[in-house]
């Protein structure tokens, strides 16, 4: 089937995909995470202010710009970009449309093959009389391929290939007959295992808490959830958080919004398409997302400990033992729904993100469904078999901050200029009201030209420089040194300040201490024997130190050959690099064979 | 929980569930506007 016979079947189904493709983890575990470190119940004001000013105005943008880019038949952003620009260089900006989809499904789909995982060992019942400890060692464990919890050799990478074809199979069964359907499955079942768990967090109370805990109780995270903090509205910190958070959740600058509305008719309404399926992204997120995790976890751990501990791997490490308090069938029946929620949040995100990729082989280079989608499978396996492999070594984390962060905003904050400025805001409202189903309000087009481009600047500016800690006060007064999180902090790995080459023939300590060695480890110790710090030495690598001889940071303590932690970084760097080179001359080439096809 | 917990959390979830179903409904009086 090619791109030009392809479409979607309902509307419902076109906005329950689309609103799948906005929903994913983050819905249910970046979002609370986010509302509790940032001012509680006060979030979700500037929440719903970016939201407002931001999220909106990029729904319409990519909406818009899609289905313009299909009236002339181009269902991925570089060729779209490049008819609304009229410059060369826009269909290489355009590549960012492709390339993070590829990128970020190559990680994402590992994500994925965790709750298929736990999915499966919910089922059969794994966790069961497992303690805390336990539940998340096992997820370490599974990420670093060192045991199969099946008995099958390497299971992470199996699960990983077979999430992989999962998706290659329904993207080969086309738009209505795949990605669609599987929406219009997916969706209202998330929806619903959603709303068990929500139910069961908003009234748990203190049924769980265990003897001597006197903060657990659901209610308390709840408390700590929405206890409105108003003097952090004053905190630019916090606005920051809420545009990072409405950005990354309604998954704008990323291209696929662009090709999923490409194939949407010249004649039909975008504009409250868009509405329905981000406030159905806000839905899943304000009201289930906020009330499965946090208040769970209180209600059994107490809230000092999900103070300290609250992050996206609570998810495996934690829930699986709270769900087990509910008795063995009860117990099960939620690890299917928490872990099957969050499969179908996944898979409905990942699909979108091989569209791109399908729409342009098809558009440009003639591809079947079938074997573009094949191709999308083969290109993300060789990217995504690092993430996998070298999990522990960070390689996941570089895909997710590059491709993941940083081309998020690149990406957005170019589409806006292009839209507004170039194409200019006049064509692009009129573009945004063809065929609309709603009054649009006419604030937006000010918002739109002004105010979305300048947020996303400064998002960009801020995350390029952001000083050590974010201390701004600091950093105006004293020496600027950059944040290991921003972009140039980054691109100089300032958080590591030792074994800076990527392979070498010497091992230098990373913190002062005291050297011990146990079970064939090299470990750096503090006064009070606290681990700092733990090399494995193999083979040939032969200390140079002592039990018990006191190292300085720098010093060498071991001689062999090293592949020091940097190298994994540089690995993943050249690995998107080189997605971003192959897609670009891909593109290149198109541009060549429709000049030759015209002339 | 506290009082402007309570009514901070039923405010915001009543608010983006009434809206979520007012765009829906919109949505489900004009299914046609797809390519059916």
């Amino acid at each position: 089937m090619s791109s030009q016979t392809q479409s979607w079947g309902t509307r419902v189904g076109l906005i329950l995909a689309m609103a799948g493709n906005a929903v994913g983890l983050g819905n249910f575990l970046r979002f609370p995470v986010q509302a509790v470190n940032n001012g509680g119940g006060t979030f979700i004001i500037p929440y719903l202010v970016c939201f407002f000013i931001m999220g909106i105005p990029l729904l319409w943008i990519e909406w818009a710009t899609g289905r313009f880019g299909g009236k002339n038949g181009h269902h991925c952003t570089p060729f779209i970009m490049d008819e609304m620009g009229r410059k060369r260089f826009w269909k290489y900006i355009g590549v960012f449309g492709i390339f993070t989809n590829i990128a970020v499904a190559a990680y994402y789909c590992y994500i994925e093959s965790w709750t298929l995982s736990y999915v499966i060992h919910s089922l059969g019942q794994t966790f069961t009389g497992m303690d805390r400890l336990e539940i998340a060692a096992f997820f370490s464990q599974y990420t670093s391929l060192s045991e199969s919890t099946f008995g099958l050799p390497l299971e992470p990478v199996l699960l990983y290939i077979l999430c992989l074809v999962i998706n290659i199979y329904i993207l080969s069964k086309g738009l209505e007959g795949g990605v669609e359907k599987v929406a219009k499955i997916g969706m209202p079942l998330l929806i619903l295992f959603g709303i068990f768990l929500a139910i069961k967090g908003l009234t748990l109370g203190d049924s769980g808490s265990p003897e001597g805990c006197t903060d657990c109780n659901a209610f308390s995270g709840l408390n700590f959830l929405w206890e409105p903090n108003f003097t952090s509205l004053w905190d630019p910190k916090v606005w920051l958080a809420a545009a990072g958070q409405i950005f990354f959740t309604l998954s704008v600058g990323m291209g696929t919004i662009h090709c999923y509305a490409a194939y949407v008719r010249s004649k039909d309404d975008i504009a409250l398409n868009a509405m329905a399926a981000g406030w159905m992204n806000g839905f899943v997120e304000v009201v289930l997302g906020a009330s499965i995790v946090i208040p769970i976890a209180v209600g059994y751990l107490g809230l000092d400990w999900v103070k300290e501990n609250a992050s996206f791997s609570m998810a495996f490490q934690t829930m699986p033992y709270l769900f087990g308090k509910w008795g063995s069938a009860l117990a099960t029946a939620a690890g299917f729904m928490w872990f099957g929620l969050l499969f179908f949040a996944g898979i409905t995100s990942s699909l979108a993100m091989g569209t791109p990729w399908m729409g342009f082989m098809q558009d440009e280079y003639g591809y079947s469904t079938k074997k573009a989608a094949w191709t999308f499978g083969l290109v993300t396996l060789i990217m995504g078999l690092p993430t996998v492999i070298f999990f522990q070594q960070g390689v996941f984390d570089q895909y997710d901050y590059w491709a993941g962060t940083v081309g998020l905003v690149i990406f957005a904050l170019a589409e806006t200029i292009l839209f507004s400025w170039i194409f200019d805001i006049h064509n692009g409202w009129q573009e945004i009201k063809e065929g609309a189903d709603i009054r649009l309000p006419k604030i937006y087009k000010p918002i739109i030209r002004y105010v979305t481009p300048s947020i996303l600047a400064i998002i960009f500016v801020l995350s390029l420089v952001s000083p050590k800690d974010n201390d701004w006060k600091k950093a105006f007064n004293e020496k600027w040194e950059f944040d290991a999180g921003s972009i140039l902090g980054q691109i100089g790995n300032v958080d590591i300040a030792y074994n800076r080459s990527p392979v070498a023939s010497e091992l230098q300590a990373d913190n002062n201490g005291t050297v011990s060695f146990q079970e064939g480890k090299l470990l750096i110790q503090d006064e009070n024997g606290t681990s700092l710090s733990t090399y494995e030495l193999s083979g040939s690598q032969t200390a140079m130190v002592n039990e018990g001889d006191s190292v300085k940071a720098g010093q060498s303590i071991a001689s062999g050959r090293f592949i020091n932690p940097i190298f994994y970084r540089y690995l993943a760097r050249f690995m998107l690099l080189g997605l971003f080179v192959y897609l670009g001359i891909l593109v290149r080439k198109a541009h060549y064979n429709k000049k030759g096809d015209t002339a | 929980m506290s009082q402007s917990a309570i009514i901070m959390m039923i405010s915001t979830q009543v608010f983006v569930t009434a809206v979520t179903a007012y765009f829906f409904w919109k949505v489900l009086k004009k299914p046609a506007s797809g390519n059916e």
